[in-house]
């Protein structure tokens, strides 16, 4: 089923990208979401079980992958209004080139969350780097040129991090006289890997990894391509993209945390992570264009994720929990930015304000967003978040928890300025004879994305439930 | 005679830590591509014939004579100025250079693994630390690209050294290679080239908070 999945995106982004019609264009990715619901389904009716011989529908795999399927929906949706109504300089060529790089990123995704195999995974992150390149670059002009060139050649570097990884990784398994990579067979001989090579594999996938994850060292290349990408590529690869770096380094972690350098690698994780809601904290205090913070609080999430994930326990389970949320926020957000873009014109803090006079929907749903993001209590990562404090109180990393919270109060507080400076706030010097009147349902698929998230946080599904408790068994 | 040309890969580094000109570091590239051809050629003794062959025929084909022509092509389209520009002198840098080999070697001679031949590691990290270490500290983005390229380099002497073994590895290096020639060179130095007269990284500097 994979292999027809791939086979059918590759020929539908071919299609589109020499298609030169409109109905057919929309025709195909209409098709193409059809695909991609009917093989998340296929895969949840099929949970591990082995395909293609480098591909296995492990729980958190297909968890990822439903998630990518709500994604999708609202995505594409937002995406055409984009190409449709608000660019109208479009031409069929640049329309057919952004929605086969948008259905080639998001089969990349998908077909890296259910690998696995290492060097499939790998290879699958190549194919994102590609596609969400040639993304970015949708405006050809030199800002989009800058942020495209930087993703490329930060994630080339990762790329080669995670590959001389995969070369240790090797190395490790010589010593046991093992040739098979899959993840399956790593765990199943965890005690016979040589524990040097191990560390430094560990060290190099992780740093790799975390171009895509969005954490420190390589959390730059992100930002800027978030940035400058249009908003509902910003929605994807502040998503569904974060999620291929976090399972491929949950998927390394899963091996190491069997071994003796658990401890060690809990280590690094947290140093990285606290690193990141530090670097996220400095900027959110101080930023002023509004996509940028979007990318920024997605830095700090990923951060509190990956300290779930060191502290064990309860952890474990809340940091598959949050990044599951996240997924469902933070699109929201992006697909939010471009309402608040048509009716100022900008996306600097200082030329906004008083957003409730224009866009009453949309302001609201900015308000629920902001709470959504910052973790107050009636959203849904509030309880992921808890538990992720919890966890870090149980594992007494009590110095740890003060200066994470001080972080945090920091990023709600800078987050806070800006939003309500957005929305209450009269604009200087802003002409508002001619602003659009922006329809309430172009803000219902953001809403009701919020909900979901509330919804699956405060009364998750039972089946939802054993999933992400099958996918902590992976690690402890 | 595989070890000769380990050191002579190590020691073009120590040439390009001190090169001044583009068309320098273009010549150490091409010299690079041909040792790693010959060193594909006496390390993969255990690789079936066609894979050897796939492997040479990218090795001389890609590391040796298209990547550097093109970037030599880059250099002339967009009449990028022949002088590296680097941040620090250069004897710092042979300095610096050095002592990344130094301490690789420190490092590999802590290993006690029998399985691994020590200069294929030490060459590797030194290869790979050299180009990023170009890559931080030289201005311009055309010698950005070709620090990257002296890492990829780096990356696939430590992939000869598990190739016999795992000739697939070597294979996804190769991709690794094609991946990025296509992505950094094919399709972005062109648009470089159209959208600026000057791929000079100060113009690629603007996007901050």
């Amino acid at each position: 089923m994979i292999g027809i999945f791939l086979a059918a995106t590759f020929f539908i982004s071919g299609c589109l990208v020499f298609n030169r019609n409109k109905v057919v264009n929309y025709l195909l990715v209409a098709l193409y979401v059809a695909m991609l619901l009917g093989f998340g389904v296929y895969e949840y009716q099929h949970l591990n079980t082995i395909q293609m011989g480098f591909f296995k529908a492990d729980s958190l795999g297909v968890l990822l992958l439903l998630a990518l399927c709500v994604i999708s929906v609202p995505v594409l949706y937002h995406s055409y209004r984009y190409m449709e109504f608000h660019n109208p300089d479009e031409t069929p060529r640049s329309r057919g080139l952004f929605f086969g790089a948008v259905l080639l990123l998001m089969s990349a995704c998908g077909a890296a969350y259910l690998s696995n195999h290492i060097a499939v995974t790998w290879i699958f992150i190549e194919i994102t780097t590609l596609s969400a390149s040639v993304l970015i670059y949708h405006h050809r002009n030199i800002r989009a040129l800058e942020g495209a060139w930087k993703y490329v050649f930060i994630c080339a570097i990762s790329i080669t991090f995670v590959y001389v990884g995969i070369l240790f990784l090797s190395l490790s398994l010589k010593q046991a006289g093992i040739d098979d990579m899959s993840f399956d067979s790593l765990i199943r001989n965890y005690d016979n890997l040589n524990p040097f090579w191990l560390k430094l594999a560990f060290l190099f996938i992780f740093t790799g990894f975390t171009a895509k994850l969005g954490l420190v060292p390589m959390y730059t290349a992100g930002i800027d391509a978030k940035d400058k990408a249009p908003a509902p590529v910003g929605a994807l690869m502040a998503s569904i993209l974060m999620n291929v770096g976090f399972i491929g380094i949950y998927r390394i972690y899963s091996i190491v945390a069997h071994t003796p350098l658990h401890g060690w690698a809990n280590n690094i994780i947290v140093v990285a992570a606290i690193l990141s809601v530090f670097v996220a904290a400095v900027y959110m205090t101080r930023i002023k264009n509004i996509k940028r913070m979007f990318a920024y609080s997605g830095i700090e999430h990923m951060g509190l994720v990956m300290l779930g994930l060191a502290a064990g326990g309860i952890g474990v389970y809340a940091a598959i929990l949050h990044i599951l949320l996240h997924t469902l926020v933070k699109p929201s957000l992006f697909l939010q930015y471009n309402q608040i873009y048509r009716i100022y014109q900008s996306k600097s803090i200082y030329d906004v304000g008083n957003y409730f006079k224009y866009n009453r929907a949309g302001a609201i749903l900015i308000l629920f967003g902001f709470i959504s993001a910052t973790a107050m209590p009636p959203s849904g990562m509030f309880v992921s978040e808890f538990l992720i404090f919890q966890s870090l109180f149980e594992s007494h990393h009590i110095l740890l928890l003060v200066v994470l919270l001080v972080l945090l109060t920091l990023i709600i507080w800078g987050f806070g300025v800006n939003v309500f400076k957005l929305l209450f706030t009269p604009p200087v010097g802003f002409d508002d004879t001619n602003v659009p009147r922006i329809s309430p349902w172009e803000s219902f698929s953001q809403y009701a994305l919020l909900a979901v998230s509330v919804y699956i946080a405060y009364n998750p599904p039972a089946k939802l439930v054993s999933m992400i408790q099958e996918a902590v068994k992976l690690i402890q | 005679m595989i070890d000769i040309l380990l050191i002579a890969l190590a020691m073009t580094l120590l040439y390009m830590s001190i090169a001044n000109r583009l068309y320098t570091y273009l010549r150490i590239l091409v010299l690079q591509g041909f040792i790693l051809f010959g060193a594909t050629y006496f390390t993969l003794t255990n690789v079936s014939t066609i894979n050897l062959l796939l492997i040479m025929l990218e090795t001389i084909v890609f590391k040796a004579i298209a990547v550097p022509w093109f970037i030599n092509y880059v250099i002339k389209r967009n009449r990028i100025t022949r002088v590296a520009e680097p941040y620090l002198s250069n004897f710092a840098s042979l300095i610096i250079v050095t002592s990344i080999i130094i301490v690789t070697i420190i490092l590999s001679s802590s290993i006690k693994d029998e399985n691994l031949d020590k200069t294929f590691f030490v060459v590797a990290l030194s290869t790979l630390f050299t180009g990023l270490y170009l890559i931080v500290t030289r201005k311009k983005i055309i010698t950005h690209v070709i620090g990257y390229i002296v890492i990829e380099n780096g990356v696939f002497v430590l992939s000869l050294a598990v190739g016999n073994e795992m000739p697939m590895l070597v294979n996804l290096g190769i991709m690794l290679d094609i991946f990025a020639s296509v992505l950094i060179l094919g399709v972005f130095f062109n648009k470089i080239g159209d959208v600026l007269n000057d791929p000079d990284v100060n113009l690629l500097r603007n996007l901050k908070d």
